[in-house]
This record gives C-alpha cells, structure tokens and sequence, in this order.
C-alpha cells in the first residue's frame, strides 16, 4: 500500500513548463539519453579496444569479441534509458528478492569457478552470476527505501538499511566473493551517505570497522589473508602470488613519461603481465602509453564522474538521485581499486578496469547502470518536485 | 496540507544535503584520482629506472655460446682428438600434442631395448622449464635419426640436436698420453672462470687434455636474446661469437705409438721414445689402455668398478707414474756420474772375482756372474752389465755425490715440461732416508744403489729422458709433449731446463757409447741376440728389476702368482750413435728370462724410428720372443 501511495505522489501532476508553451524536445531528449555522458563513454569504450588489441597479443577476434559485447550492452543501455524510474522504484524490490533467493540457491547449488561458488547455471540455459545484478539491485533498494523516509535517515531507517544491505552482502561474501561484496556493499552504503548520513555516525561506523578488523581477518579465507600479505611486502613470493603484482608495477614503471609506445609493451607482448587484457590492463596501458597515457584515460573517467555526479544532482526526485549518485561513485570506485591494485597501492581484487578491460558481465552491468542514469536525468521533467 | 507542504520542504532540505554530499564526493574523487596519479608518477618517473630495468632482464636472457674444443695431431697432423657431431633425441613437451603418444612411437621408431626404453621414459619425466627440452635419448645411429626424420610431422616437439663431443680415434693406444676430458665436476666448478666456460660442460681431467686445458678450451661467447615468459626465444638481439680453442700439434708420432702398443701385447708395462735432440717424446705407451670415450660421456659405475679392480690396472699411467728399480739400465749413467766426479777415467780397470768387499767387512756383494768376469774396465763393465765395478764406483762416490750426479740426469726429479701429474720417481739420498725412516744412510745401501737396486725408484719417461740426455752428450734438452699451440711452435729452450754435464774430455762420451753399443753388438753383449742384423750403430743398456713383494691387498690365483713374481725387464737404448735420432726406454712387468724381452721391443722402436718401410711387424717380433725365450743372461 506505501509502495502504491508513493508512485501516485511520483506520477502525480504534469510537469508544468516554466514558459506556458512546452519546449520542443531535442533528439537526444527524446531518445532519454545524455549525448556528453555518452560521448565520454564511447570514447573510453573505443581507446579500450585499442588497448585490448594490444592487450590480446594482437588478436583481432578478441577486439571483434569484446566490441559485440560492447553493442550489447549499448542496446542494453537504450533499452533501460527508455524505462522510466518508476519503473526501477517499482520493481527494485522484486529484483532485491530474486537476487536474494538466486544467491540462496547459489550457496545450496551453485557451479564452482575459479575455487569460489559464483555462477547460477540453468543447464544449456544460461550461466549467471547473481552477483553482478546485486551490484544495481541493492542500491536501488536502499534508494526505494530511503525516498519514503524523512531525510537525513534516522536510526531506525538506518537499521533497516543496514539489514538490506547486509544480508546479500553476507551471501556473497560466503560464496567466497569478498571484492563483489564489498563493491555491492559500497555501492549500498554510497546510497546512505548520499542520503544525508549524520557525521556522527559516519564516525562511529568507521571506528567500529577499525575495531572489527581484526575478527574479519580471522574469517578470511587462506588466499584472500595471502592476498593482503602479498600486496603489503610481494617480494616474499616472487614467482607465487606476488607475481602478478611485481610484474604490473614493473610494467607501468618501465613505461616512462611517454611509454614505449602502443604494440611495444615488453612486458605485456611477452606475456610477463598476468591476465593482460583483463583485471590488468591497465598495466599494458601504463607501459605502452606511459604516464601521459595514463593521465589522459584518468582523466576521461573523471569527466565523466564529473558528468554522472552533476546528472544525478540534477534529478528532481530522491529516489533518482540517490540511485544515480550511488551509479556512478561506484563507477568511480570500481577504476580507483583497479587502477590501485594493478599499480601496487590496494590488493589484488578481481575488480576489472570499468569499461575498457574485455568481458561482457562486467560490461553490460555497467551500461545498464548508466542506462538507469540517463532515465533519471531524461526523465527528470516527468517527475513532480 | 500542512503535511504536504512539510514534504515539499524536505524535498528541498533532500537535494541541499545530496548537492552537498554530491560534492563532497567529487571532492574525495578527485582527491583519489590525485592519490592515482601520484603513485603512477612515482612509479614512471621517480623509479623509471629501476622498473625499466627490471623490465630488460625479464626480456633479455643472456646465453653462453661454448667455444669449439681445439684438436690434437700427432707430429704428422694425424687427428688423435677430435670433436664430433653426437645427435640427441630432445623433446619440448609444450610442443607436443599428445607426449604419451609421442614417446610411445619414439620407442617403436627407435627400436629401443627394454633397458634402453625404462630410461627413455625416466628421462622424459624429469622436470624441465616450459619449452627447454628433456633430452631422451643421446648418440642416435644414422638409421634412428633416418626414422625420425621420416616421421617428422607425426612428432611435433620432437628434435634431433647435435652436440659437439670429444673423441678419440684410437683411445686404448692413446689413452694414457693423450689423457681425456670428462663433465665437469662440483668441485672443478668452483675453480673455474665462470665467464670463460660459460655453456662448457667438458674440462680436461688428465694428460695433454689437462695440461693444456686452457689453450684446448677458447673463450666463451653469448648472445643476448628475446625471450617470453615461458622462456621462449623469440629473436637474437646481440651476438658475441665463441673464440675457439687453439689446435695443438704433439710431438707424438701415431703409427710409432701404435707400434709401441701392439709391441707391448697386452703385457703390463710402458715405452717411451724421445727424440735426443729436440726433446720431443716421439711415443709414450702404458700398457694395458683402457677406452677413454667411455669416459667423455660419463662411465656407468659398473664398468668403472671393473676397470679399476682390474688387477692390470689399465687406468694406471705406467709411463709417468709407474715406479720401477733401474736395475742395470742406471749403469752407464752411473759411469758418467764417476767420470765427472774423477771417480774413475775411462781406462780404470777393477779385478772382479765374482763379489765385492766392503772395507772391514765380511759380506760379499755379488756379481751376476758368480765367478766373476776377470779385468773388467769401463766399456766392459757396460756390455757385460758387471755389478763389482760398480759397487767399487758407488762406494768410491759415496751416496751424496751419487745422488748429486743421478739428479743432475733427472732422477728423482720431475723431467718434462708438459706431461701432467708426472712423477718425480725416488733418488734416495741420506737425508731422505733419514726424514723416511729416522735412519742413518748405511754403506752397503750405497752399493745396492750402485746396481739400480734398493730404495732407487725411477719412472719410464725418467729413464728415457736420462737416455736422451746421455745420448746428447750430455746437453738436456726438457722432454716435452706440445710442438705446436695453435700458431706458436715451442721453443727448444725451455725454462727451469737442468744444467747440461760436461766431461772433463769430450771424448769420453764415447768411451760410454762405445760400451753401450757392445751390450747389443759386442760378442758378450747382454743383448747381443738382439743386435743381430742391425743396420745402424745402437746402443742400449739391459736391467732386471726384481719384484721383492705384492702388495697386501693384492690376491693372485695360484697359477697367476708365479707370473707376478716374475722379474720387471728393463731396457735402455739410443741410435745411431754417431748422430741419435731416438732414445727409448721400456719396461715390462713380470717378463721373466732377463732383459730380452725389453731389449727386442726397443729394437723394433728404433727400427721402426730410422728404417724406411723395413721395419719387423710386431707380430715378427713376438714370434722372435717366442724362440728367444731360452735366452736368460745378464741382469
């Protein structure tokens, strides 16, 4: 009944125009798209086959691979830009419950990859990873929340944030799955700071993370502790689990200001670089590109963190905004791990280069994402004050 | 209403506090992105070089390049060692389809024995670094490597490598002279110059291989080249060429080193021959041989343990190392070792009555010839190998100046310039009779020394050397093994080379010559059988060394044991004599009949040396041993 009331208040009246006369809508307005977000995107999107050409040893059918997984998740963003929030305030908890349930089943029948029980497979259906859709479908929930509730949160609504959040949280981090995890829960946990968290609490959450530390790392798993300890000292285990990270730094230093130019990486063509096209391109990037290289694709993700944070602001409802904010920080989130763990500043998380290294999952939850800022921000005349 | 408008302010009070979290979070964003861009920095400038660096060695591998081994000829440019192509069955594993597969058709295509396939398969498990090859099988006959060959594309990963492997044409007869190489040990590793026999496996473990390991050997080269993280080679980046080892040419001559081995039969002992006036050691034969290929590759424990159990001990090097008592052989030696000192002139003369008496001394020191052989002097003392005029020279002498004058001919002493591990025999003297046995030096040792026996112990080479010295008229000349190393030619004068002997009338020399020549031409001759029919003027010296006692741990068969009891012959000789073109020395273990033995094979060398084309077979000289075996005179 709530959820009923609170979609007659967002649907409302017509927006009003300002001039009497209704505006002329532009293209782009029609087809509820940001042409400078997408403009962005494309470009970072197009510099990333460059790279993974290089990446891939070369391999035309890796950069044919990943550009059709590329127009996918285009097509995936047109799709949901066309879905008005409503729509995502409507269905998001229905999407948090079958997300939650997917991960249950997961824990009880889940296809083991990579030593971590990850993938949900309808055989000769489809194999998925419920994980990633808890990426979007927890903020959304905490968003659909929070909108109902007097802002800045009390302490009850926080409670009950804190119960959404952490229950598929727990899920994935069981699976084991700690970087999703955490990813999920910070792009949850972006939604409350969003939504005017109190100071107070901020702190107090943060000093009893520094206490809990220590239980946490009791109830890591052996590879995830090794992980930690490698990325602190890796020359301890040079050819073991510190590879990977003594070979990416050694890749970005040896690329200098200028880099030793694209397609000349020794270190990534030799296939000294672990898993190059992937979690560590940026590393093929640093190398080949050098600090310029570097300076200029870090630039284009701050535009368009930029772009995405003033888009969000824009939105004239709660619920948009806080969903939109929590998008594109995580965005944010997911290039700073990234470029942190492959440079030797954060652990070795599978946490791939947004947008640039190759896989389809990762791609297409990300453009879905976007997909969902551009309603927002498109549909924001829609939306009563 | 009132609720209504309490919402619409919230929406507002909503979007102040998310435009202000908005961008406090762009705040912390580009704080991050600072934080970023600062690790990049100091990454790709700050520590540029050490990353870069880092990034040239895990590209670059530096691989030696092994310098060819130089070759040995004989004096005449026949190849005593070489270097040939060995082919090696290799297999890359990553390359390989399916390595079971693979292995099992090599095993059909190689036609393996049982034996020779459990190793195969041993082999192809042993771990090796993705994409090095495991060698599998090594030495491939044509054949094998024929089938291989054929089958190429059903064996991907499957390579036939050559490798360069020291060999030597005729090893049982060169054996000990030539000396071989082997891998190189733990222990020799540490004493190497790591940059010079980089990719090296072999190293001279004795004889000329040894000696002259660093002139045989060269210097290494590398080249750097690209490699994966696999350890593939992608391409050469630079390339420094190996310098080969030099060619060294030897004093030895091949078919009179071969003569020398057949001569000897099998039977324990050595010859050598040296050619007086350059010092050149023309053959150096230790009997029996033994195949040095075997130990190239490394010798399998099994045939090493037989060889060295082997009551022969064929891996003995008789020539430099095997201590024999001169016996009769020192004699003439002896008889210039007086003339020098004044001791006696060519014209003394002794009465022999069969013994010799120390002053105030009951004890007779006995000739050969139990009745003795009358007047005897000098040229007679030679040829009839008469023991009292000796015992009357030593005791004349005294051990020191003995001692003084049998070094100064080299026993005792280390003689050649590069023969390795030679040695330096045993020249008793009072002082090291006294550092030996905390014993004064007695009077009638003297004399047994004055007959070649007692604690005088001298090698083949010594004895061939003291012979080419003599023969010289007393100029020494150092024996020696190289002539030529790669493009320089040894000098005849080489250092540390002993004081020449002067007499005090050069004509003496001849007096000493004279007697020599008698002992295979004159009518009493110990050797006169031997001279028979000889072309040139020889002289030559006989010696029996008598075999006082086996070794403890050494157990004979009953049968065998009178045969190891036996007298060692000796013999001495030069020719021609006017002008000597060669020295010899030979020994035979355990001959029996006294020195004819020895003295028949020296005729063959020397033959052999100075005839053209007219020189007895080996197997004419055996067949002359046979019917001469009644003939036992001398010592």
């Amino acid at each position: 009944m709530p959820w009923q009331a609170l979609t007659r208040s967002i649907r409302g009246r017509p927006v009003r125009p300002s001039g009497g006369i209704p505006k002329r809508r532009s293209l782009w307005e029609r087809i509820h798209l940001d042409p400078w977000l997408l403009g962005l995107l494309l470009v970072l999107m197009g510099g990333g086959l460059l790279v993974i050409y290089s990446a891939s040893g070369q391999n035309m059918n890796v950069v044919i691979a990943q550009a059709i997984r590329f127009a996918v998740a285009l097509v995936a963003m047109l799709v949901v830009a066309q879905l008005s929030p409503i729509f995502f305030l409507r269905w998001a908890p229905v999407a948090y419950v079958i997300g939650v349930l997917m991960l249950v089943a997961v824990e009880l029948v889940g296809d083991i990859g990579m030593g971590a029980q990850r993938w949900l497979v309808i055989p000769g259906v489809i194999r998925f990873q419920p994980s990633e859709m808890m990426k979007l479908a927890v903020p959304m929930m905490v968003a659909a929340y929070l909108c109902r509730c007097e802002l800045p949160p009390k302490l009850k609504d926080i409670a009950v944030c804190a119960v959404i959040i952490g229950l598929p949280v727990a899920l994935i981090a069981a699976q084991p799955d700690l970087g999703t995890s955490l990813l999920v829960a910070s792009a949850a946990i972006i939604v409350v700071l969003l939504a005017g968290l109190s100071w107070r609490l901020i702190g107090l959450v943060c000093a009893l993370l520094a206490a809990g530390f220590p239980l946490l790392w009791m109830n890591l798993h052996n590879y995830q502790r090794q992980r930690v300890l490698t990325f602190l000292n890796p020359d301890t285990d040079p050819l073991g689990s510190g590879w990977n990270i003594i070979q990416s730094t050694t890749a970005i230093g040896s690329g200098g200001v200028f880099g030793k130019g694209w397609l000349q990486g020794t270190q990534s063509q030799l296939e000294f670089l672990p898993e190059p096209h992937t979690d560590f391109i940026v590393a093929v990037l640093g190398e080949e590109l050098g600090l310029i290289g570097m300076i200029a694709v870090i630039f284009l993700y701050l535009l368009i963190v930029g772009r995405g944070l003033w888009l969000a602001s824009e939105s004239q409802n709660t619920f948009g905004r806080l969903v939109a904010g929590s998008i594109i920080l995580t965005f944010f989130i997911y290039v700073f791990v990234n470029v942190g763990m492959v440079s030797g500043i954060l652990p070795v998380v599978g946490v791939p280069l947004p947008l640039v290294s190759y896989g389809g999952t990762s791609s297409v939850t990300l453009m879905v994402g976007f997909g969902i800022l551009m309603s927002i921000h498109a549909h924001r005349r829609l939306l009563p004050r | 209403m009132s609720q209504r408008s309490d919402k619409l302010k919230n929406t507002e009070q909503e979007l102040r506090i998310f435009r202000a979290r908005a961008l406090l979070a762009m705040v912390v964003v580009v704080a991050l992105t600072s934080l970023l861009v600062g690790r990049l920095g100091y990454l790709q400038v700050v520590q540029f070089d050490v990353y870069s660096t880092r990034s040239e060695k895990n590209r670059v591998r530096v691989e030696p390049l092994p310098p060819n081994r130089g070759l040995i000829y004989d004096r005449n440019g026949v190849l005593l060692a070489e270097n040939r192509p060995t082919y090696n069955l290799t297999l890359v594993r990553e390359r390989a389809e399916d390595v079971d597969e693979t292995l099992d058709l090599l095993v059909e295509l190689l036609e393996l024995n049982d034996e020779e396939t459990s190793t195969f398969y041993e082999r192809s498990q042993q771990w090796q670094r993705p994409f090095q090859p495991v060698l599998l099988t090594s030495d491939l006959s044509e054949e094998q490597i024929a089938r291989v060959a054929i089958n190429r594309h059903q064996l991907p990963g499957v390579e036939v490598e050559a490798q360069l492997l020291r060999y030597y044409p005729d090893a049982e007869v060169m054996a000990h002279a030539l000396g071989f190489v082997g891998r190189i040990n733990a222990e020799e590793v540490a004493n190497l110059d790591a940059t010079r026999y980089a990719g090296t496996h072999f190293i001279g473990k004795t004889g000329i291989e040894r000696f002259y390991e660093d002139e045989l050997h060269g210097q290494a080269g590398l080249r750097k080249v690209e490699t994966n993280a696999r350890g593939r080679v992608l391409r050469e980046l630079e390339r420094t060429d190996p310098v080969p080892g030099k060619d060294l040419t030897l004093t030895l001559d091949k078919s009179l080193q071969m003569l020398a081995y057949e001569l000897m039969d099998g039977r324990r002992g050595s010859i050598v021959a040296i050619e007086p006036g350059s010092g050149e050691i023309l053959a150096m034969v230790s009997t029996p041989g033994f195949d040095s290929n075997r130990f190239v590759t490394g010798i399998d424990r099994g045939s090493y343990q037989t060889l060295q159990e082997n009551l022969d001990l064929p891996l003995y090097n008789r020539a430099i190392r095997g201590h024999y008592p001169p016996g009769s052989t020192i004699k003439p030696f002896l008889a210039l070792g007086g003339l020098v000192e004044g001791a006696i002139t060519p014209d003394t003369t002794i009465n022999d009555p069969g013994y010799y008496q120390l002053p105030n001394d009951s004890r007779r020191y006995r000739n050969w010839l139990r009745w003795g052989h009358g007047r005897v002097d000098l040229e007679r003392s030679l040829a009839v190998s008469n023991n009292t005029f000796y015992y009357s020279l030593a005791h004349e002498l005294g051990i020191d100046k003995l001692h003084e004058q049998m070094s100064n001919f080299g026993f005792g002493r280390r003689v050649a310039h590069d023969v390795q591990s030679e040695s330096p025999g045993l020249m008793p003297s009072r002082e090291w009779k006294r550092e030996r046995f905390d014993q004064s030096w007695y009077p009638g040792e003297t004399l047994s020394a004055g007959i070649g026996q007692g604690y005088w112990q001298i090698t083949p080479l010594q004895l061939a050397s003291a012979t080419a010295t003599l023969a010289n008229r007393g100029e020494w000349v150092k024996p020696r093994m190289a002539r030529r190393i790669g493009d320089a030619t040894l000098d005849r004068d080489l250092p540390d080379t002993p004081e020449d002997i002067v007499l005090a009338q050069d004509d003496w020399w001849d007096s000493i010559f004279s007697g020599m020549e008698k002992v295979v031409s004159g009518s009493e001759g110990t050797a006169r059988r031997t001279g028979e029919g000889l072309e040139y003027r020889m002289g030559g010296k006989s010696g029996t060394a008598q075999v006082f006692s086996l070794g403890q741990d050494q157990r004979y068969e009953a049968d065998e044991l009178e045969e190891r009891l036996r007298d060692h012959a000796l013999f001495m000789a030069f020719a021609p004599i006017e002008d000597p073109q060669i020295a010899v020395a030979v020994i035979v273990e355990n001959a029996g009949g006294g020195s004819t033995h020895a003295a028949h094979l020296a005729r063959a060398m020397t033959d052999e040396w100075l005839l053209d084309d007219e020189a007895p077979e080996a197997e004419e000289v055996r067949e002359t041993l046979e019917t001469d075996d009644s003939n036992v005179e001398g010592n």
